[in-house]
């Protein structure tokens, strides 16, 4: 890691439609270790807030705890963020969320954070449809700790120790199609060109998004029979689609794909998501279809990346409780409390 | 027949879990309370749903006392199970109700008190033909029996049937078929009234009969909350169902039909507390209602709660630990793990409400004084105070008084600043000032964290800074002292060498008990605790006093040691009195216990 940033920026640097540059959605220096998948991603929540021209004090940053979890004070600086404590980032993000339904929620965990001490939570995040985008920093291990295996380790994957899992990997892709997540993908953390765009539509979508990102870990996980190393995952990635892009509303489309190989979803909002697709029998509407892809991959040992599934038609969790269109935390007193009067006849009631 | 007692005695009710006998018990009460009589209920069930034993115990007092009493002066037995129990259970010269559709086996024959005994079943066979109707009017017929035998105005219930279904009135007429059926059986069989009985006062002025819980999801209204995040658990469950249930009706915006509220049943407590710290941290008031293995579980966000300075409120409706305990008993037994919940250094406010009335009003302050002064608020209720319903003042509102939302910075604030510290004691009363997500463009905004961290929110592991923090928090825990109830004093000047202090449900007993000390003319300055930390005047009143009776319902004199460890408090200058059979303290256990330290004082002298 280096201690020090320039705080030069090329004077030509693109602006947004806010007349931000990208810098403006940089958060503070990382102490991860120099290489890590980790600070890749952050890059990529910045370029895509960057790209979308997102204020950055309307997003809400949530964590857990673990290497992932620091990652919040990486990236956009001006939004609030809330590193919480281990396994529990979702229902923070539930409270959060429920107070103010007008922000941008993003989570960010990893896979001891997500897949053993945060399962429960996370399974019921899934369930109640928040909508949040929930990235996972999945390297396979426990970085902070020094490298013991996590629960999304492969069977037979070897450590830097060099001790072999023993234990049945938990594919978060899949589980999270299985619950009803309606916006599923996976990525990798060397991927920009594709990451960037998927968490551009998360983060378009009306519910919950989920991306599991590959991220290898270069100090305990990096190493030759490990499944979730640089190495391993290039050999073994397989894209759902050659190209990937996200078009947001009233934006115009530009299509830089052949013609007739480009199919492109409309989204809730009316943005698009543009693909040039490659796995065959995938149909990323339909759930079982999806479900298939992911374990027919594994099957073959690939990882599929890309989209993997997603459901426009659903209501989430303020729609479903018939919340308010108006946040929560901006009602007052007068909306709030039914008064004296009221009172009074409710204590008649009790007589 | 002895001499006539009125509206003094003691009638306990045997009943089968699940069969109805709830709301007849109710109707039994209400009317007594609808002739102005002080009166209070017990339920005393059990952890089950149909099946197993379930006791009703009213307790009847002119004189105004409205905690338990030992004895029972009246037993209505439907139960064969407990019948063997309950009828041991009966005063000498009291009375046992019971069905007297088979006979009465010589077992439970005891020649010094009186049985009255009604067919009820058979009674029921005959007048009713659907199989639910003869098991639910059999509770009716002997609320009948009973308004003859103590002469309970029968319009009164008439009253009340008509009220309970209204909406419903093809019931009404079968319910007071019921009812004269007891009635009638009474008069052709018996003498009545009897020498126990009831008489129409005007005592309770304009008084409610409510559960603290119900008074707590009220409070929660009125305070503004908006998000009720919980997971189920006895016996605070009706916190959130209520809440939820007025919420409904007093919180949907009248324009769109939407709700200003929202209530989430969460997969465990974790997650309750989580949510309503995620959605206080974003400037919604916020709540959750658990119970003590709930408070075990959420420790760890109450920790960060207090560290990162979240306003958090919760309220724990107590009951009989440890572990799982009985959980349909009432204790005092939470004190020490919410006063001190979480690893490290922590301490939280804690309020104990003793009355319904209260339990609105300290749940409504409870969201001023959790956003003034940023850390958890608990409210300390208990199973006894939250499920049973209990006389009271009425619940007041003060229209006056606003929403105090402590320190919080909008974008105008935040403009005059240069800088923006999260963790600044800018005031130095040790509360700093913090910011809602979203409300500045580029100020204001930093990262909460459970880890240390400077002023500015920036973390840290150097150990000065770490030290500044801890020291701030204890500066604000003092000024907290000054925010947070205090406590009632029942005399204006101390006048004796001993003092006794109470909170909670023991008030009840507590009162009663300094009323029948001096009729022996042992008379004790007398204090309620309202809330923790304690202020000046609670230490004041602890050092006036050579000696300290401190009523608690738990077994480790949990109250003792926060005195101790927060005061200094000398151990041997507090006599502890202790209830924890998992049942409401009684005034006669308070007394005894006292006498026996007050004589043991004078033998030794």
């Amino acid at each position: 890691m280096t201690y020090v940033r320039s705080k030069f920026r090329h004077p030509m640097l693109p602006k947004n439609d806010l007349g931000y540059t990208v810098d403006y959605y940089e958060g503070s220096l990382s102490t991860l270790c120099a290489g890590c998948g980790h600070d890749s991603i952050s890059a990529a929540i910045a370029q895509a807030c960057f790209e979308l021209s997102i204020e950055p004090h309307k997003v809400a940053k949530l964590s857990g705890i673990g290497c992932s979890s620091k990652t919040p004070a990486y990236f956009l600086s001006n939004s609030h963020g809330f590193n919480s404590v281990h396994g529990r980032m979702p229902s923070v993000a539930t409270g959060a969320n429920l107070a103010n339904r007008d922000l941008i929620y993003l989570g960010v965990s990893g896979d001891g954070d997500t897949a053993s001490i945060g399962m429960g939570q996370f399974v019921h995040v899934i369930r109640r449809n928040l909508n949040m985008v929930y990235i996972v920093m999945n390297n396979g291990c426990y970085g902070l700790t020094k490298g013991q295996d996590s629960a999304t380790a492969d069977v037979g994957s070897k450590n830097k120790a060099g001790s072999i899992n023993l234990f049945e990997t938990i594919d978060l892709a899949s589980l999270a199609i299985e619950l009803g997540a309606t916006f599923v993908a996976q990525s990798f953390s060397g991927d920009k060109d594709q990451l960037i765009p998927l968490i551009k539509a998360g983060m378009s979508h009306p519910g919950f998004a989920f991306i599991n990102v590959i991220s290898p870990c270069v100090t305990f996980n990096n190493n030759a029979g490990s499944t979730k190393s640089y190495d391993y995952v290039r050999e073994h990635i397989e894209a759902t689609a050659a190209a990937f892009d996200f078009v947001p509303i009233m934006k115009e489309i530009k299509t830089n794909y052949e013609e007739g190989s480009v199919e492109s979803l409309k989204m809730h909002d009316g943005s698009f998501i543009q693909l040039h697709k490659l796995a065959k029998d995938w149909n990323p509407l339909d759930r079982v279809s999806a479900i298939n892809a992911v374990q027919n991959a594994k099957a073959k040992s690939e990882i599929l990346t890309g989209l993997l599934y997603l459901n426009n038609d659903s209501q989430d969790l303020h729609e479903l409780l018939q919340t308010s269109g108006r946040p929560l935390n901006t009602l007052n007193k007068s909306e709030l409390c039914p008064g004296s009067e009221v009172l009074e006849e409710i204590n008649a009631g009790f007589r | 027949m002895s001499e006539i007692k009125i509206n003094d005695f003691v009638i306990r009710f045997a009943n089968v879990n699940g069969t109805g006998s709830a709301s007849a018990n109710a109707l039994f009460t209400k009317a007594i309370f609808r002739m102005g009589i002080p009166v209070t209920p017990k339920n005393i069930f059990p952890s089950n749903i149909q099946g197993l034993p379930t006791w009703y115990e009213v307790r009847v007092s002119e004189k105004g006392f409205l905690g338990r009493r030992e004895g029972i002066d009246f037993m209505v037995c439907v139960n064969p199970q407990s019948m063997a129990s309950d009828v041991k259970s009966v005063k000498p010269g009291g009375y046992f109700l019971y069905d007297s559709t088979k006979p009465l086996h010589s077992q439970f024959v005891r020649d010094d008190i009186n049985y009255l005994g009604i067919p009820m079943t058979e009674l029921c066979n005959n007048a009713f033909t659907d199989a639910r109707q003869r098991q639910l009017f059999k509770n009716i017929v002997y609320v009948g029996a009973l308004s003859a035998f103590f002469d309970i105005e029968f319009n009164v219930l008439e009253q009340q049937l008509g009220e309970q279904f209204k909406g419903k009135e093809r019931l009404i007429e079968p319910n007071i078929k019921a009812l004269k059926m007891g009635v009638d059986y009474v008069h052709e069989h018996f003498k009545y009234p009897l020498d126990v009985r009831v008489e129409r006062r005007d005592l309770l002025g304009d008084s409610i009969l409510m559960s603290g819980n119900t008074a707590c999801a009220l409070g929660a209204i009125y305070g503004g909350a908006t998000v009720a995040a919980w997971y189920p658990i006895t016996p605070s469950t009706s916190v959130v169902d209520a809440f939820g249930k007025y919420a409904e009706k007093l919180r949907i915006d009248k324009a769109t039909g939407k709700k200003n509220f929202a209530v989430v049943q969460a997969e465990d407590e974790l997650a309750a507390i989580g949510m309503v710290i995620g959605a206080n941290w974003n400037g919604a008031r916020s709540f959750t209602a658990t119970s003590g293995p709930g408070i075990s579980l959420m420790n760890e966000f109450l920790g960060l709660a207090y560290f990162a300075e979240i306003p958090t409120v919760l309220i724990d409706v107590q009951r009989a630990g440890p572990s799982t305990g009985m959980p349909t008993r009432t204790q005092q037994s939470d004190i020490l793990e919410a006063a001190y919940a979480s690893h490290g250094d922590t301490k939280h406010v804690l309020l104990f409400p003793a009355s319904p009335k209260e339990c609105f009003e300290f749940t409504a302050e409870s969201f001023d004084y959790a956003e003034k002064l940023q850390t958890p608020v608990i409210v300390m209720t208990d199973l006894d105070l939250g499920m049973n319903d209990h006389v009271s003042s009425p619940l007041k509102w003060d229209e006056d008084c606003g929403y105090q939302r402590g320190k919080v910075l909008d974008a105008a604030a935040l403009d005059k600043l240069e800088r923006y510290g999260r963790y600044l004691d800018v005031d130095e009363d040790g509360i700093p000032y913090r910011t809602i997500p979203g409300t500045h463009i580029s100020k204001g905004g930093f990262v909460t964290r459970g880890t240390s961290r400077d002023e500015y929110a920036v973390y840290t592991e150097d150990g000065e800074a770490y030290r500044r923090n801890m020291d701030r928090l204890i500066k604000k825990w003092n000024a907290a002292k000054e925010i947070v109830p205090a406590p009632e004093f029942y005399q204006e000047n101390n006048f004796s060498e001993y003092g006794v202090l109470f909170f909670g449900t023991s008030t009840y007993a507590a009162e009663e008990t300094i009323e029948l000390l001096k009729q022996e003319q042992i008379s004790l300055d007398a204090m309620r605790v309202k809330a923790f930390p304690f202020g000046e005047a609670f230490a004041d009143f602890i050092n006036s006093h050579e000696k300290i009776f401190v009523i608690e319902q738990n077994r480790d004199a949990q109250f003792r040691s926060l005195m101790m460890i927060e005061l200094g408090v000398n151990p041997e200058k507090i006599v502890s009195v202790l209830n924890y059979d998992g049942t409401p303290i009684t005034a006669d256990n308070i007394l005894n216990q006292i006498k026996a330290n007050l004589q043991k004082t004078e033998s030794n002298n």
